[in-house]
């Protein structure tokens, strides 16, 4: 009920869009192949991000190799050897809208602004990450190739 | 596979809830608690909780308003006319046809009854009146009143329960159906049940409602949450009672 209703009134707003800052990006089985930015991330930035709390919020689900974060969620699979699991393209997928992979998900989207409903005023319109940040994280996971090295499960 | 194990668990107990109460695989959120945080709850001496409670005993028999009435006035001795009430609110309330929770109704009486004005949600007096009488019905079981008029209030709190919300995109079932019993990071995920409310949170260091506690979790799911008293935490109320059906009232508990 509410959200057509946001969304309407979304539409009437003067200005630009923020779904029109959104890149466009193309889905084809399974995977987003090509870059946000048209460059590759950066996996040491992305790091930081993914262990970040307050940023990524990767770790409030995930477990991973980052013995300097204490209290790793169990909600989800362990991020370590995640980048020999999934092509790039996947994981380009799974962070910008995980629901496109299985509908289900409690994993957020990361890329989307659109479908949400009752989103407080201090975020709404916008993404959790922006493009930049998921070519990061991106080439970051692209790097955890090792299903051993350092898990904390 | 961690989250189809779960809630193929939990979809069991479902199941068994209906039938064999020696099967029920429902948790208080203090099953889930330290020894120490348990050992808090239970002694009353030790249990901030109580505080509220025994200020709210106080403004029991405060006479107010223009005919200086208290609650006592009324009603008595608590302990006699307000055992088992807070077990079966929310309730419907013809008046205003709509549900009330058991706040609102002490909030109404206080501004209808004694004329002295509404108490504001969340403020200490109504916390404090609402713990003492919660405290009534402690250790009874929770019984939903059969009354049809509250059967579309407890639908619709039912479908916000499944519903999607915030930044975050959870929902709640998603967390305490789906995901109770793993970790939020450090936060072992309760099963939701409103048994202890009001309660002392170590983390408010105070004693809250459930609608406090229920806009903590809307918050960290990036959403808007609710305003105080509104209709949807009252149908939610109404579901989560209705879900945790039986189980023992343990107001006021104490959670992390
Ligand atoms: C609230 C929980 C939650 C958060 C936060 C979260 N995820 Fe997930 N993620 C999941 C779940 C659950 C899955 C399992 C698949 C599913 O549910 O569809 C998953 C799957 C994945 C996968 C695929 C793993 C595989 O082996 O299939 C990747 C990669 C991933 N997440 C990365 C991330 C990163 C990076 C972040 C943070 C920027 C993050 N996730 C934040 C819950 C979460
Ligand atoms: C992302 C996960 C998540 C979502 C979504 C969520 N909660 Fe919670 N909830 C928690 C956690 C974790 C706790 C335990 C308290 C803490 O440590 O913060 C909790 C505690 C509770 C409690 C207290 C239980 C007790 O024993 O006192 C209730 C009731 C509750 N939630 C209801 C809800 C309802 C209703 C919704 C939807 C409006 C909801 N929650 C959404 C994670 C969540």
């Amino acid at each position: 009920m509410r959200a057509p209703a946001a969304f309407l009134a979304l539409a009437f707003l003067p200005g630009p869009c923020q779904a029109a800052e959104l890149v466009q990006y193309q889905i084809e089985n399974g995977e987003i192949r090509a870059s946000l930015t048209g460059q590759p991330g950066n996996p040491v930035r992305g790091r930081a991000i993914v262990a970040e709390r307050q940023k990524g919020l990767c770790l409030l689900c995930h477990t991973g190799s980052f013995p300097e974060e204490r209290f790793q969620g169990d909600l989800a699979p362990t991020l370590a050897g995640v980048g020999a699991r999934m092509s790039e393209g996947q994981l380009r997928l799974r962070m910008v809208d995980g629901t496109k992979v299985n509908g289900q998900t409690i994993m957020p989207p990361y890329y989307r602004i659109d479908g949400l409903a009752r989103v407080a005023p201090a975020f709404r319109g916008k993404t959790l990450l922006n493009a930049p940040e998921i070519e990061d994280v991106v080439a970051y996971l692209r790097t955890l190739r090792d299903d051993d090295a350092g898990q904390s499960k | 596979m961690w989250n189809e194990l779960r809630s193929a668990g939990v979809i069991a107990a479902l199941a068994l809830c209906a039938g064999a109460r020696a099967e029920d695989a429902r948790r208080s959120g203090f099953d889930d608690m330290g020894p120490g945080t348990q050992a808090m709850q239970r002694e009353d001496s030790s249990n901030p909780g109580m505080l509220s409670a025994l200020e709210g005993e106080s403004l029991w028999s405060a006479p107010a308003g223009p005919a200086q009435t208290s609650c006592a006035s009324c009603h008595g001795e608590a302990s006699a006319s307000m055992k088992g009430v807070a077990a079966r609110y929310p309730a419907f309330d013809t008046a205003s046809q709509r549900p009330l929770d058991l706040a609102g109704r002490i909030s109404q009486c206080r501004d209808q009854r004694q004329q002295a004005g509404p108490l504001p949600r969340e403020s200490r007096e109504l916390v404090a009146l609402t713990t003492y009488v919660g405290l009534q019905s402690r250790g009874q079981p929770i019984a939903p009143p059969e009354d049809a008029r509250l059967t579309p209030f407890r639908d619709a709190g039912k479908a916000l329960y499944s519903q999607r919300m915030g930044q975050l995109n959870f929902s709640c079932a998603q967390c305490h159906d789906e995901n109770a019993g793993g970790h939020l990071g450090a936060a072992l995920i309760p099963q939701a049940h409103p048994t202890g409310y009001p309660l002392y949170r170590l983390e408010w260091q105070a004693t809250g409602s459930l609608q406090r506690r229920l806009r903590n979790c809307m918050i960290g799911t990036r959403a808007e949450p609710f305003t105080y008293g509104g209709l949807e935490y009252i149908e939610l109320e109404l579901f989560l009672m209705q879900r945790a059906a039986g189980m023992a009232i343990e107001t006021p508990a104490v959670r992390p």
